[in-house]
Formats: structure tokens, C-alpha cells, sequence
């Protein structure tokens, strides 16, 4: 048995996994508050990616460089996101709030398909070079070869988030509107929280969360083009389903699962296979536990 | 019985009348062009048909060819080969004595064995598909274009001779192009038994990482990468190669040479080989064709007119060269005789490929493809 094969694909697993778990955040979060399925959260993701290309194009010409770019590209890229997600919000799923619940599901499926094709028309169809924004770091150097700085960055910023967002949602007084939100709109209503305002925060973190995620995996691949929310969304979601929809923790345990198993997969038998063996632990975890690794029992009231 | 022999006689006289109605008959050269002239792959039929159109306009306004004017039967084929058939049926009847065409590999196919049977040369300016040359059924057979499995016979061959690789990696996209390269590549490596296969592989095209299986080629020890696909995968592979610092040649189809890879693969696609078609633009007949093609028709020549215009004078050329258009002397002319096209200077095999016609291998050198001597 070679080990250090093994070791260099479980941390190519745990890379790609967290890659997974940082767009799945967003799902989760989302559905964890309104229990809304929300598919454009990967179209969000690409013009995250899209903004924050354009931006770099832009101060590269104005002749800055280094971490300068990278917060900017980032910072313009997380406000165009949020304002995305919260105009997304007001158009497709607000009018449908007390709709019947497959009514939003269309609706997002219908905003995903709009806005990854607005970006083709007005942008390009073609792949673009998206700049490397995060150079290596020196100290990186002796472990390259099983992990290079941008993925160092993409776990951390998983992990950072994945914390944050359980801190939010625990113990501030947002979190607590949430909350309450989620158990019973007209209640939380009651008691004086507006909700509106609680589910527009809500689209809006997701949205940062994806603009994020979306800077730093086009960094790390290289290349975007207006398809890229498609892929990475739907294997993002089923990260998420596999954690447990709406648990936040589930949400990266659900992602690293799936990153691991895939490149196993890949690994020791064929690269070719990758989605069935994605797919098959989806359906055979479901079938265990169909509320997912750490997803609870939902009671249904009788 | 009376009856009947009289259909038949109006029948014979009915055909005679139609085939003796291009007058002049015996004194001229017949060349059938056929090809898809309508519906959707009409594209690929049409610039040849123009090409020959064009090429039999000069010769005849120069005397024709031994002294005879060419004439030429334009038949519709649609790349059905239920319709190839016909035409070639009609071809064959109106006793033509060469054919262009056809354009798509099925209808050519299919009307091969008609040919075949009538002993009529055709010269086919784009049928790609390998067995037509290879598998020897068509004697009958020659093309002007380089048949599917050429550039992955390059990519191997070059692999193995060029770069004397020991260990070759294979790594496609599973689509039917990239596939279909590497498919090509790893019988060519196996049947030429100077390397190994190490590794063969399908990936997840879009996928956002292919970490795993650049690790699986680093633990396979490979020394060459045989990519089959296009250039967003490839990039990434790339890019990853050069991030985990493992050295291996990497070599491509055509689907990656272009400036589409050289723009998102960026400083990664440095001393990236690939395979591509010769380029036949600067020629000076190409040149000369293609400006002829411009002043009448008021834009770009379409798919296939080079091979098309190709096709034709290697025909003419023949026929000069045999001195008339008996089957034997003519086949025998196509594979001695040289003759100068808008695609190089070509002369056929045994096989009826075209030598001199395909593909070469570039390597990118600061930033632009290179052909490699």
C-alpha cells in the first residue's frame, strides 16, 4: 500500500471538498431560514467570479498589484453579489412567499437560467483567464505538491465561515430573528420581528457567501465563464443535502464526504466513474438517513 | 409477350435519348461532382462543388485537358446514403469518368461499392472516416483531406520517436472527439510497442478539480501526457502540473491549438505540444484560389474548398498524365505522379490517402504555436 499516494489524495479530497462546503454554506444557509431550494445561488457564485474578474482587469491596468487587488476585486465582488441576491429576492421569490411551495422552486430555477444567460449575452460565452490573485507563499513551498496557498486560503476561509455563520445564526440578536423566522413567520411577525428584512439578510449573506467562494475558486481554476455557477452549484448542493440541508456544520462535513469520496474514486479506480461514486454515496446516505449525515428528523405535524 | 417488348423499346429509346442530350458526348471529359447541395450539410458540399466549377472554367478557357473540354454532372447526394446510391447509380449509367466527392463519409460509403463495381475513380475532398483507405475494400478510393486517426497517429508516433517517451499517460474528456484522439493514440502506442500505456482515463468535463488524477499520473510514473479534448480542461490540467511541480510532455489535438488556449492557459501552456492541420494559407496556389474564389462570390471560401479544389486538380492531372481515363492508368497516375494543390504538393499512397496532406505538431514557444521541424 503506497501511503503517500493515499495522503496526497485525501488532501486533494479535503481541498476539493472544501471547495464544495464554501458554495454549499450558502445553500444551507438559506434553506436552513426560509427552507427555499435557492439554484440561483451558483449564478450568483459566477458573477461574483465575473465582477471581481472585471475589477482585477481594471486595477491591473491602474497599475496596482498584490493583496490591493485581491481585497478590492473581492469587496466589489461581495457588494454586486449581495445586491444581486437581494434584488433576486424581491422579483422571484418574494411575490411567492405564500405560494404553494414548488411555485419558488421554479421560480429559482427560472432565475438561475436568466441570469447565467444574461451573463453570456452581455459578457461572453467564452472562457476567460481569470488572474491567479493569490501568489504562493513562501512557506508553502516545502508542501506544494499536496497543498499549494490558494487552497491553504480556501480551507481556512471555510472553516472562518463555517464558524462565523454558527455564531451568527446562535447568538445574535439577527441569528435569534432568524430563528425565529424559520420555526413561524406569523409569529415572529407578531412579536415584533420584520421578517422581510430578517429573509433579505438572510439572501444577502448566502450572496456574499457565493461572491466569496466565487473570487477564490476562479482563482484557484483559473478560468470562468457564465456556466461555471451550473456545475459547481449543483455539486455544492448536494454537498449540502448530504450534510443535512440547512445544518451549517452539515454543510462542510456533507462537502468534504463527497470531495474525499470523488477523489478516492478517482484515485484507486477511475476518474471516469467520479460522479457515480459522488452520486451513488448521495443515494445510499439518503437511504440510511434521509435528513442527511447531521440533519434532524423534521416531525410532521398530523 | 409482344406488349412487353414494346415497353421495352420505349424504354431503351427513352434512356438513349436522355443519355445522347449533352450533345458532344465522346469528346469531352465527364467529371460528376457529388456532395450535399441541399438541405442542412448542404455547407460542406457547396465549396466544392464552386471549387470544381472554378478549376473546370480555366482549364477549358486554356484548351482542356488532352486536347478535350471537361464537362461536368453536378449530382445532389444530401449525405444520405440512400441517396448516394442513385446519384452514383446515375453517375455510373451516364458513363462520367472520374467523381469528386462524395463529402460525408456514410453517402461515400455507400456509393463506393457502386463505384467500385463499375470500376470509376472517385476522389473524395473530405471523407474522414479511417477504413474507407485502410481497410483496402476500395481501391477505387482516393481522398484529398487526412482521415480521422492521422493526428492521433502523429500525437503517438511523435510520443514515442520525437520525445522518446517510455511511459505515456492518456487522459480524454469522454466526448466523441477527445475520445476518439485518445482512443486513436492508444492503439497506435500499443500497436507500435515502443512504450507503454501507463494510464488511461476519462474526466468530468467542467469539473472544478482534477487533482486526483494528476496525482494517479504522478504515482504512475508517466513521462508523457496524451490529452484528448479541448483547451478548459487541458488549461486546468496544466496549471495543476506546473502547481504540484511534475514534469511530463504534454501533447494535444487541434482542439487545443488556438488562441483561446494560449489566452486562459497563459504562462502554463509554455512547451505544450499539439497537434494540428498543415498550414496550406500561404501557398501560392491556395493564395491564388482563394483570391479568384473572393472576386466572384464576394466572400470567404467555405469547408472543404481547398481539399475540393485539390481533389480536382489531382484528377485533371491524372487524366493529362495517363492520357486518356482507363481505370488502371489513371489509378496508377494518382499514386506516381505529383502534382502542385491548394493543400501542397500531394501524390496518393497504395492506400489512396494523400501523402503530404494533414497534420503537424506545434509547440508553444513564448506564447504562439511553432511548427515543429
Amino acid at each position: 500500500m503506497d501511503f503517500e499516494y493515499l495522503f496526497e489524495l485525501l488532501c486533494s479530497g479535503v481541498v476539493k471538498g472544501s471547495i464544495y462546503a464554501l458554495i454549499a454554506l450558502g445553500y444551507t444557509m438559506v434553506y436552513g431560514i426560509i427552507q427555499l431550494i435557492n439554484f440561483a445561488h451558483g449564478e450568483v457564485y459566477m458573477i461574483g467570479a465575473f465582477v471581481a474578474f472585471i475589477v482585477t482587469g481594471v486595477l491591473t491596468l491602474s497599475g496596482h498589484s498584490g493583496l490591493t487587488v485581491l481585497l478590492l476585486a473581492a469587496l466589489a465582488a461581495v457588494i454586486y453579489a449581495a445586491a444581486y441576491g437581494y434584488t433576486l429576492e424581491k422579483i422571484a421569490y418574494r411575490p411567492l412567499r405564500n405560494a404553494p411551495r414548488l411555485s419558488p422552486l421554479i421560480s429559482a430555477i427560472g432565475a438561475s437560467i436568466f441570469l447565467m444567460n444574461f451573463v453570456q449575452l452581455v459578457q461572453t460565452p467564452d472562457f476567460l483567464p481569470f488572474p491567479e490573485l493569490i501568489s504562493d507563499f513562501d512557506f508553502m513551498e516545502p508542501i506544494s505538491r499536496y497543498l499549494s496557498s490558494v487552497d491553504l486560503i480556501i480551507l481556512i476561509v471555510t472553516t472562518v465561515t463555517m464558524i462565523a455563520l454558527t455564531v451568527l445564526i446562535k447568538y445574535t440578536r439577527t441569528g435569534k430573528a432568524m430563528r425565529a423566522t424559520q420555526q413561524d413567520m406569523i409569529m415572529a411577525r407578531l412579536s415584533g420581528i420584520n421578517v422581510d428584512r430578517v429573509i433579505s439578510a438572510t439572501f444577502i449573506i448566502g450572496s456574499v457567501l457565493a461572491a466569496i467562494a466565487g473570487v477564490l475558486i476562479a482563482s484557484r481554476t483559473g478560468q470562468i465563464n457564465s456556466a461555471i455557477g451550473f456545475t459547481a452549484g449543483l455539486k455544492a448542493f448536494t454537498a449540502a443535502v448530504l450534510g443535512g440541508i440547512g445544518n451549517i456544520p452539515g454543510a462542510v462535513l456533507g462537502g468534504l464526504v463527497l470531495g474525499i469520496a470523488e477523489t478516492l474514486g478517482a484515485g484507486y479506480i477511475s476518474s471516469a466513474y467520479e460522479d457515480v461514486f459522488a452520486f451513488g454515496l448521495l443515494v445510499l446516505i439518503l437511504t440510511l438517513r434521509p435528513s442527511g449525515l447531521l440533519g434532524k428528523a423534521v416531525k410532521q405535524k398530523v | 409477350m409482344q406488349k412487353s417488348t414494346l415497353v421495352k423499346l420505349f424504354a431503351t429509346a427513352f434512356v438513349a435519348v436522355l443519355v445522347a442530350s449533352p450533345a458532344s458526348a465522346a469528346d469531352t471529359i465527364k467529371i460528376g461532382v457529388a456532395g450535399p447541395h441541399t438541405g442542412d450539410l448542404a455547407p460542406y458540399g457547396i465549396p466544392t462543388k464552386e471549387a470544381a466549377e472554378m478549376v473546370v472554367a480555366e482549364v477549358n478557357a486554356k484548351g482542356g485537358i488532352n486536347g478535350k473540354q471537361i464537362e461536368l454532372m453536378i449530382v445532389d447526394d444530401q449525405c444520405k446514403p440512400e441517396i448516394a446510391t442513385n446519384v452514383a447509380t446515375k453517375l455510373v449509367s451516364e458513363s462520367v469518368n472520374i467523381v469528386i466527392g462524395h463529402v460525408c463519409s456514410g453517402a461515400t460509403k455507400a456509393a463506393m461499392g457502386i463505384y467500385k463495381g463499375a470500376k470509376l475513380i472517385a476522389i473524395s475532398p473530405s471523407a474522414t472516416n479511417p477504413p474507407l483507405t485502410k481497410s483496402g475494400e476500395y481501391p477505387n478510393f482516393y481522398r484529398t483531406i487526412a482521415a480521422d486517426d492521422d493526428q492521433a497517429m502523429l500525437a503517438a508516433s511523435f510520443a514515442t520517436d520525437k520525445l522518446k517517451a517510455k511511459k505515456v499517460a492518456i487522459i480524454h474528456d469522454k466526448g466523441d472527439y477527445g475520445k476518439g484522439f485518445a482512443d486513436f493514440s492508444k492503439v497506435a502506442i500499443e500497436t507500435g510497442g515502443k512504450a507503454k500505456v501507463v494510464m488511461y482515463e476519462g474526466i468530468q468535463p467542467g469539473a472544478l478539480d482534477y487533482s486526483a488524477v494528476v496525482q494517479k499520473l504522478r504515482s504512475e510514473g508517466a513521462d508523457t501526457l496524451i490529452f484528448g479534448g479541448y483547451h478548459p480542461e487541458a488549461s486546468k490540467i496544466l496549471s495543476l502540473l506546473n502547481k504540484k511541480k511534475i514534469k511530463i510532455a504534454f501533447i494535444g489535438p487541434d482542439g487545443i491549438k488556438g488562441d483561446g488556449f494560449l489566452k486562459i492557459a497563459g504562462k502554463d501552456a509554455e512547451g505544450v505540444y499539439a497537434t494540428g492541420p498543415k498550414d496550406v494559407a500561404k501557398l501560392p496556389l491556395n493564395i491564388k484560389a482563394h483570391d479568384e474564389y473572393k472576386a466572384k462570390y464576394k466572400k470567404e471560401p467555405g469547408t472543404f474548398f481547398d481539399q475540393g479544389y485539390a481533389a480536382m486538380l489531382a484528377a485533371l492531372n491524372a487524366i493529362k498524365v495517363a492520357g486518356g481515363t482507363d481505370y488502371d492508368a489513371l489509378g496508377k497516375a494518382l499514386k506516381s505522379s505529383s502534382v502542385e494543390t491548394t493543400v501542397g504538393k500531394i501524390k496518393f499512397d497504395t492506400k489512396g490517402d494523400a501523402e503530404g496532406v494533414g497534420f503537424s505538431v506545434y509547440q508553444v514557444k513564448n506564447g504562439a504555436f511553432a511548427e515543429v521541424k
